[in-house]
């Protein structure tokens, strides 16, 4: 994989808070991101992942921090960050009542792409989908797993440099998210950065690094292996629990 | 039933935590009873005229002075010329153009006649015909002024009793519509969408396969929505009442009753509507669009039905809020008791009774 | 340009692939005008008399003819006043006429009879019609008698103020003229409106208003691109409207179609954008459907489309001043009726046009890509 070290980080986190109310949703993160990496957000229901990735692209504004998302500065080029980003949601959101095409054809255009462009880009994609047959068919009668694949597909039909995958895997068989990791590192290998959040330990392997958090604050930030060393163990899994002991005592 | 107690009280916070919602669910019956109290009279007054002298004489003057004084018009302008009158009407700045004829007190000494001419604009029919009877009868009046001692030969008086109203005020009439039409729109409206919210969003799978049987979600979800209809009824005829002296001379433990059951028809109306929508946006285009007109316009609300088209009449035999408002109608002004309305009252009974059958029937058949 | 394009695409598409909705937005409005325009009218006919004649007399029943000649009434006669009440009290009688036993005998010795009616006055407005209605067919009995028995030439009243009317756009006082246009608007805004509002709302709930917002497209592209399509739906619908008013009603449209089109236009700006503004600032479709239905109720009963909003007390007239269907009503039925022009409708168009900045303005302010 890519592990190749920039300079400069594609996303640079320095000190992200994250209040609603009294709530603190983010304490204080600190991270970067580097070109081309998979970096993962591990932590359970509540942590602040969501919070965080939806900060990331715009779609909330954060308390205070400095935080720079493919070079632009989030509060100030909103905008340009987004022309450069692309992003799936826990729900897939895709249109159900449009065909595969439509949805495809709607949102490469709203990214401004050309109708040639578009047409050529969306062959291409249904063949290496085996999609063809269903480019016509309403996007209510898929199957989960290929409306994420779709969702994804879709999420980085523009060729964006960072892709935000907000659990993407929620709610498909083993199987499916196999292939789906092949289309993430797929991505990766093609230049796009991906963030991915996760509650799933065992896709943590996945990553190339991944930064774990409980209860809004960043605890623990490095490589799978080197944190399984850390920990004296085998399995992602395993230091979680034992990251969460820890927060406990 | 301690699991249909909590699936209640469930939908009950579900539907009071909206608290924009709820401020509208009861503020709408409040503001639509000052409206037709205060705003929509079908009383004219202070209509725009214009007036044409070509006599500007002593007797044109009184005339024109007594049509002013009597608050149903007010002088936009006096004009000059006959090329005006067409501006004035077509502009819409007067209502009336009223015109006398040059000369007007000698011909009237000399002839014994004077003539005025009312032009109005009747774009609007109902009102220009209002407007013209009242010039019409001021000016008369003014004439028999004019000729006193002049007696018939023979009279016959004419006693009139206005029974139940003898003011002739509007409440009678809009307290039982808006009644009807409240509780007829709001009820079908709140069931039939958040029936179909629970399919839009998928949750209905999911009560579905709960232990709650199909019968228990469907009460849950309707029987919050019992107890704020009921509120708004009580509301209505609280304002009714202390506000606008509306009597109620019959039972009001008849009329709650009434009112209690042409709710649970209008749920009854807004679970059948549920049945056949997928969607919130169509629930709400049924029950909204396809009843907010015809409940106003064809349960004698607003226009009497006993004027109307036999085709009409037809068609208001199936709007439940015409029954409604007889029912009230008949038990608050009327006084009259259940004899005068257990047709009305059967009829309300048996249309809640079919719209529960099919909804039952096109539950099951879409279950299996 | 080409953003609110791929835009507008995805939303013509969704309207007509929506199959269910379609004939609600399109057939239920026509059958609504079709029938309903004939429902509104005050018009009086067939007026139910009970009778009693407790005189029994050829007077009397000369006075009952006249009645019975009368196209208002439909006579029954009743034994008793208190049988007229039952009537009255189940809706079979709208007036009781009572007669009383010496009416004869006392026009002819005293040259004074006096008969009674007892009116369901309710229906205030009816029972006012009715009475004058009644006490004009007493009047004409009175005449005939008068020139039956002392024998004087029947004529003219002589009063000397000899007073004649014309009601003009509308001679014989058809009221579905001057209501169709009032239901037309009432039908395309209801439709407009709503379709707008929920649009956007429906969107947040199924959760792809997220996915368009993390893409570059601008504010006004995306309001925009949501406004038009339910634009060209409304202004269709108006036409089509207005084409049945034609077909089956004879709605004279008198003014210039150019006009009445740019009235509707602006008016439909504000009328969207006030959907689309309480859209963006409300969080499920069945909230904004309840906001959306308050302020159109209000809004539309106060706009004069069953009583003139001069009529209203000040305070009405004051808020009315904000309410957007005031102008609309009024240029649209000027318009249609009477030719008014461009100038005739000039201040409520400039009022509209006030208020789709205001309205669209406020849309596109309140809405966030960021929350």
């Amino acid at each position: 994989m890519n592990t190749q070290t920039d300079n400069k980080p594609i996303i640079a986190v320095r000190n992200l808070v994250k209040k609603f109310g009294s709530f603190t949703a983010n304490d204080h993160l600190t991270f970067d991101v580097h070109k081309g990496e998979i970096f993962g957000f591990l932590g359970a229901n509540g942590a602040g992942k969501t919070t965080a990735i939806r900060i990331l692209c715009g779609l909330s504004a954060p308390t205070s921090g400095e935080l720079t998302v493919a070079g632009f500065d989030v509060y100030k080029n909103a905008d340009q960050i987004k022309k450069n980003i692309g992003y799936m949601s826990q729900k897939f959101s895709l249109y159900d009542d449009m065909t595969v095409w439509e949805n495809i054809r709607f949102y490469a255009g709203i990214y401004r792409m050309r109708r040639k462009d578009i047409r050529e880009k969306t062959a291409d994609l249904l063949k290496k989908l085996d999609l063809e047959p269903v480019r016509d068919k309403l996007i209510a009668g898929l199957s989960v797993g290929w409306k994420q694949k779709l969702a994804f597909s879709i999420a980085i039909f523009h060729s964006p440099a960072i892709v935000f995958l907000d659990e993407p895997t929620g709610g498909v068989d083993p199987v499916t998210r196999r292939q789906f990791w092949e289309m993430i590192y797929e991505a990766a290998s093609n230049g796009i950065t991906v963030f991915v959040t996760t509650h799933y330990m065992d896709e943590a392997e996945y990553c190339d690094r991944v930064c774990i958090m409980t209860e809004g604050k960043i605890i623990a930030m490095n490589t799978p292996s080197k944190l399984k060393e850390e920990y004296d163990t085998d399995s992602m899994d395993e230091v979680f629990r034992k990251l969460a002991r820890n927060v406990e005592t | 039933m301690n699991r249909f107690t909590g699936f209640v009280k469930k939908e009950f916070l579900h539907i009071i935590r909206d608290k924009r919602t709820m401020l509208i669910l009861f503020g709408i019956p409040i503001v639509q009873i000052l409206l037709f109290g205060y705003v929509l009279t079908n009383e004219i007054k202070d209509a725009n005229i214009a007036i044409l002298d070509h006599s500007k004489d002593e007797t044109t003057a009184r005339i024109t002075n007594k049509l002013l004084s009597s608050g149903y018009f007010r002088l936009q302008s006096t004009i000059e010329s006959e090329q005006e009158i067409e501006d004035l009407l077509r502009s819409g700045k007067a209502r009336l153009v009223i015109i006398f004829e040059s000369n007007f007190k000698k011909s009237m000494i000399r002839d014994g006649t004077a003539r005025m001419q009312i032009i109005a604009d009747a774009s609007d029919p109902n009102t220009a015909n209002m407007l013209v009877s009242y010039a019409n009868a001021i000016v008369a009046d003014f004439s028999r002024g004019l000729m006193v001692g002049q007696a018939l030969p023979i009279k016959v008086d004419q006693q009139v009793r206005m029974l139940y109203n003898e003011e002739l005020k509007g409440v009678f009439m809009f307290v039982p519509g808006t009644m009807a039409l409240i509780l007829m729109l709001l009820s079908a409206m709140m069931t039939s969408i958040s029936i179909a919210r629970e399919k839009e969003q998928g949750t209905m799978e999911i009560l579905l396969v709960s232990p709650l049987r199909p019968v228990q979600i469907v009460l849950g979800k309707v029987t919050p929505y019992i107890g704020m209809a009921f509120i708004n009824a009580l509301v209505i005829i609280a304002l009714g009442v202390l506000v606008f002296g509306m009597p109620v001379r019959g039972s009001l433990i008849l009329l709650m009753a009434e009112s209690f059951l042409f709710i649970c028809m209008a749920l009854s109306l807004g679970i059948f509507i549920s049945t056949m929508a997928n969607s919130q946006q169509v629930a709400m285009f049924i029950s909204v669009f396809a009843l907010l007109l015809p409940t106003m316009l064809l349960s004698g609300f607003i226009f009497p039905v006993e004027n109307m088209h036999w085709i009409l009449q037809g068609i208001s035999h199936i709007i439940p809020a015409k029954y409604y408002i007889i029912i009230v109608k008949n038990i608050m002004i009327k006084g009259a008791g259940f004899l005068f309305v257990w047709k009305e009252t059967l009829v309300l009974v048996g249309m809640m009774a079919l719209l529960l059958l099919a909804s039952v029937k096109k539950f099951k058949t879409r279950l299996e | 340009m080409r953003t609110i394009l791929f835009i507008l695409q995805k939303e013509f598409i969704q309207i007509f692939r929506n199959k269910t909705m379609l004939p609600l937005i399109f057939a239920l409005p026509v059958v609504q005008l079709v029938v309903l325009v004939n429902a509104a009218t005050f018009e009086l006919k067939n007026v139910d008399i009970a009778i009693v004649d407790y005189d029994n007399t050829s007077t009397s029943r000369q006075l009952i003819s006249h009645f019975d000649a009368s196209p208002f009434f439909n006579v029954a006669m009743v034994p008793s006043t208190d049988h007229g009440m039952t009537a009255l009290l189940d809706n079979s009688a709208d007036v009781i006429l009572t007669i009383p036993a010496d009416f004869d005998r006392e026009l002819r010795r005293e040259n004074a009879g006096s008969v009674q009616f007892l009116v369901n006055a309710i229906d205030g407005m009816a029972a006012g019609l009715i009475n004058v209605y009644a006490s004009s067919i007493v009047q004409g009995f009175h005449q005939e008698i008068i020139t039956g028995w002392f024998d004087i030439a029947s004529g003219g009243s002589g009063l000397p103020v000899q007073i004649t009317h014309r009601f003009w756009y509308n001679p014989n006082l058809i009221y579905s003229i001057y209501m169709l246009p009032g239901i037309l608007v009432i039908l395309v805004t209801v439709i407009g409106m709503f379709l707008t509002a929920i649009n956007i709302v429906r969107e947040k709930e199924m959760g792809t208003i997220e996915q368009i917002n993390v893409t570059p497209v601008k504010k006004y592209q995306f309001i925009a691109g949501k406004l038009f399509p339910f634009m060209v739906i409304a202004l269709f619908e108006f036409a089509f409207g207005l084409l049945i008013g034609r077909l089956f009603f004879n709605l004279p449209i008198l003014g210039s179609l150019w006009l009445l089109f740019l009235v509707a236009f602006v008016f439909l700006l504000v009328a969207l954008g006030l959907g689309l503004f309480l859209s963006v600032i409300s969080s499920t479709q069945q909230q904004v459907m309840f906001t959306i239905f308050f302020f159109l109720l209000m809004f539309i009963l106060m706009s004069g489309i069953f009583t003139p909003v001069e009529s209203m007390p000040q305070w009405a007239q004051n808020i009315n001043i904000i309410n957007p269907f005031v102008y609309f009503m009024k240029a649209n039925r000027m318009i249609l009726l009477k030719g008014s022009g461009f100038m005739d409708v000039l201040n409520d168009l400039a009022a509209l046009s006030v208020y789709a900045f205001i309205a669209l303005g406020f849309a596109v302010w309140r809405y966030r890509k960021t929350v």
